[in-house]
């Protein structure tokens, strides 16, 4: 192959039931480079990766991989591992009761008989290599999460790949750990590693990468030198717009006014959870949009599941409007105005064999009762509304809402809540792994209900999305509320300073 | 959606064979694909199977009879678990294996109420309402036991009902003081045999009376959309205000009352009980209707007709092995080698083979039908 390329693919098509998920798609990887392909969600990245390792099989199209003669058939993910292409996804795949070593040997062992003395030191020392700081004998469990994907990565690099694959690999890390990944991402591209980087981050993407790949609707958009595609051009590229959407939020946010003499729509004093938070004051009022931040693991996501009566509370007292309320489990919560959605989509959201129509109407169906099911029309009349009114990207209302993709899941939960027509509205992480059109939509979305009188509790790790939305923040360190700001001070400089506890200094 | 779309020239055939194809990919096409081999083969071997009769029965009543008559009465106890049986599944992702002991002591608590002290009575001891709905609150508070063992204690189906499974038979005599009970009343045989005047076994009333009863529920109420829920994702069914231990408990509970009828049928068949046989093994008979009616056993979607139609195949291999004189301890073997064979072909990886068979067949079509144009 010439022009250093190790992969190929040429006119890859892939077709499912009503979508044409790839049209025609050309992807190059070259030797020692970071490549990362970017897209919105559903624009067809992760079904390519998926054709190439095997995942999917194609409709049309070739794949060439250096030392191969002419196209390869890759039928299975482990006919992409041995052609040299392995994957580390979001998710680690590894097993957590086992030690390092034994993770990275897993299923690559041959004979009956294992020189386990061998196989840790021959660990130990790719580990070392790799300024990777795990120990081979450890446990994985008692690993970072960072250190364990970095173990995920090890293991590929030790199969001898030569692609190597990072499926949204920083989307659970801070940013130390992101850092320490990215040094092991250029050490194995100096190897001579070819690697597709698959992100959200655009700041990470212009962090490492060499190239960018762009995706839309399953088609080709182009193949980019970083240098020649500043941000904003990569965004517009993706959203095929031109983006002057960011401003449009700041105004619109502006006209957002909070009488803070009002009564609160809800009011917590000393409300505490069995998950274990500090007891916090919280209080919304009508038209607000107000917000959680801190770090991951700081209790955010325990504040608003406290006061959906998710977790089961241990004291404090909660007013709505005034009157004291008592929410011990959600469909109190529900039965109060109150809406939530969950941090974690996949466990706690969405019911993925169910249908798009009965994910929309789960929730209000629930609080109109068990001996008052909405009629098929009903449900029906329900969904296409919110269907079109949030641009979900669905076959049809009866499709699996596990078949949709990550963003236009988030948009079904969406409106679930938005059909119970609740006063307030807490969306815990609602932006979180989708892409940056949705997010803007979602932005919005929030400041228009509020502007409708709704109160609104919005939680997001970009501080950047909270300040664009939120009036007022409260601040979590170590499951503790350590501030609240609002005005002048709502700087991305003041947020960092109290979440670190620099008040103190 | 690569084939070209040839509206103009869709012949007749080939119409038929897009229904058929749409048709195969339906979950119910398991059991109807089954019920038809099961058909044809008996067409072929002896078509006298398909015959019914009408004529006096020991009673002297005109009675229907036949080989289908047999099936769908006796298939009756195993339709109406499987109602449950397919509810308890799909909300708990597991099976209740002592519905078979359950309806032992269903069957004795009915003997014991209308027999009173006396083991073989003159005249019932009580009336047989009263009877049937004590039966229905025992049935049912069992069936809470396995419910509270499985949605409370979150104990894993199988293990929990494994309790009754053991006990249940060995309860079922001491409710009797391990006496057999005989009644002499005709009325009480009436609910197992024939209604006098009536051609057609009771048990079919009974069983498309509790079909018509659940297709209603299923209508009228939410509780399909609960117990998938629940058995998709109770997690997720928690916040939004469902409580997934109450929905699986009821299922557990829905189930007892299953087990009621199909107890209640079970003594009134023979006016007496065998403690030991009774319904043996009816349980995993009603655990694979589920299974043949495409459901997963792991919970989530169900489909309801699919478990019925499943149930009542089951009855068809079971009447067809008889038929043929297969010897009643063979039977079982029999049996499997005809479930391995619906199970490996509603196994998902088989699916997917056949999937990908009908596709390349459909692209060679296509590429002949453009040759020819």
């Amino acid at each position: 192959m010439q022009d250093g390329a190790i992969l190929k693919m040429r006119g890859i098509c892939k077709y499912f039931p009503g979508v044409k998920a790839l049209e025609e798609v050309d992807f190059t990887l070259r030797a020692g480079e970071i490549h990362a392909l970017m897209g919105e969600n559903g624009a067809g990245k992760s079904t390519l990766i998926k054709v190439l390792t095997g995942v999917y099989g194609k409709d049309a199209g070739e794949i060439h991989l250096i030392g191969h003669d002419g196209p390869i058939n890759i039928k299975s993910p482990q006919d992409a591992q041995n052609a040299g292409i392995s994957t580390v996804y979001q998710e680690i795949t590894l097993c957590p009761n086992l030690t390092v070593a034994e993770n990275m040997y897993i299923g690559r062992t041959k004979g009956a008989i294992t020189n386990w003395k061998k196989i840790n030191a021959d660990s130990q020392k790719l580990l070392d290599s790799l300024g990777i700081p795990a120990k081979s004998t450890q446990q994985l469990a008692s690993c970072s999460i960072a250190v364990q994907q970095m173990i995920a990565i090890a293991r590929a690099v030790d199969m001898e790949c030569k692609v190597l694959i990072l499926d949204e690999p920083t989307s659970s890390l801070d940013e130390q750990e992101v850092a320490k990944l990215f040094r092991l991402m250029l050490d194995l591209k100096q190897r001579g590693v070819g690697i597709i980087f698959v992100t959200h981050f655009l700041d990470q993407v212009y962090e490492v990468s060499d190239r960018i790949t762009v995706l839309r609707d399953g088609k080709l958009v182009g193949e980019f030198i970083i240098e020649d595609l500043p941000r904003v051009k990569l965004v517009s590229k993706m959203l095929g717009k031109d983006l002057d959407d960011l401003s449009d939020i700041k105004s619109e946010s502006d006209t957002a006014a909070v009488d803070e003499s009002s009564v609160p729509v809800l009011e917590a004093e000393q409300l505490a959870s069995m998950a274990g938070i500090k007891p916090f004051d919280f209080r919304i009022y009508k038209g607000e949009v107000n917000g959680f931040t801190g770090l991951l693991g700081s209790g955010r996501s325990e504040c608003v599941r406290a006061i959906f009566g998710a977790d089961k509370t241990t004291g404090g007292t909660v007013k709505m409007n005034g009157k004291e309320v008592k929410i011990n489990k959600p469909i109190d919560a529900m039965k109060q105005g109150i809406g939530y959605l969950p941090e974690d989509r996949k466990r706690d959201g969405i019911v993925g064999d169910l249908s798009v129509r009965e994910n929309i109407i789960l929730a209000l169906q629930v609080m109109k009762g068990f001996f008052k099911p909405f009629t098929r029309a009903q449900a029906e009349a329900f969904a296409d509304e919110y269907i079109k009114l949030l641009d979900i990207k669905t076959a049809s209302s009866d499709t699996p809402i596990k078949s949709l993709s990550g963003g236009n899941q988030q948009k079904v939960i969406l409106a679930r809540w938005l059909l119970t027509n609740p006063n307030y509205l807490i969306l815990d992480e609602p932006t979180r792994g989708i892409d940056i059109g949705t997010k803007i939509d979602i932005q919005k979305l929030v400041l228009k209900l509020a502007a409708q009188g709704k109160s609104i509790t919005f939680i997001s790790s970009e501080t950047d999305e909270m300040l664009r939305t939120c009036s007022r923040l409260v601040v979590m360190r170590d499951r503790k509320v350590v501030g609240e700001l609002k005005g002048e001070d709502l700087t991305q400089s003041k947020i960092m300073t109290t979440i670190a506890g620099g008040d103190n200094q | 959606m690569s084939a070209p779309t040839i509206t103009n020239q869709k012949s007749f055939l080939s119409r038929i064979g897009a229904a058929l194809m749409s048709l195969v990919r339906r979950q119910i096409f398991i059991p109807i694909a089954a019920l038809v081999v099961l058909i044809v083969f008996n067409l072929i071997a002896d078509p006298s199977f398909f015959a019914i009769k009408i004529g006096p029965n020991s009673a002297g009543d005109m009675v229907l009879s036949g080989y289908l008559i047999t099936i769908l009465d006796n298939a009756s106890e195993l339709v109406i678990l499987a109602i449950g049986m397919t509810l308890v599944t799909a909300a708990s992702g597991g099976q209740d294996i002592s519905v078979g002991s359950a309806i032992a002591i269903a069957g004795s608590v009915t003997l014991r109420i209308l027999c009173g002290t006396n083991s073989r009575p003159e005249v019932l001891q009580a009336p047989i309402i009263v009877a049937f709905l004590v039966c229905c609150v025992v049935a049912m508070l069992f069936g809470a036991f396995n419910g509270a063992l499985v949605a409370y204690l979150k104990i894993q189906p199988m293990v929990a009902t494994l309790i009754l499974f053991t006990a249940g038979r060995s309860i079922a005599a001491w409710i009797n003081n391990n006496e057999l009970p005989i009644i002499s009343d005709a009325a009480f045989g009436y609910y197992g045999n024939f209604i006098p005047g009536i051609p057609v076994p009771t048990p079919i009333f009974i069983a498309i009376a509790c079909m018509i009863a659940i297709f209603l529920v299923l209508k009228f109420t939410n509780l399909g959309l609960y117990t998938q829920s629940v058995g998709i994702n109770a997690a997720s069914s928690r916040l939004n205000g469902l409580n997934p231990e109450q929905v699986k408990f009821m299922t557990y509970v829905i189930l007892g009352l299953c087990v009621a009828v199909a107890g209640f049928i079970k003594v009134s068949r023979f006016s007496t009980i065998n403690y030991s046989v009774v319904a043996k093994d009816i349980e995993m008979d009603a655990i694979l209707a589920v299974a043949l009616g495409g459901n997963a056993l792991s919970g989530g979607k169900f489909n309801m007709g699919a478990s019925i139609l499943g149930a009542y195949v089951i009855q068809f291999l079971t009447t067809t092995l008889f038929k043929f004189n297969v010897v009643s301890t063979a039977l079982p073997a029999y049996k499997a080698v005809v479930v391995i064979i619906l199970v490996v072909l509603s196994a998902p990886a088989v699916k997917e083979k056949f999937g990908e068979l009908r596709k390349r067949m459909a692209s060679r079509k296509t590429a002949k039908e453009a040759e020819a144009v």
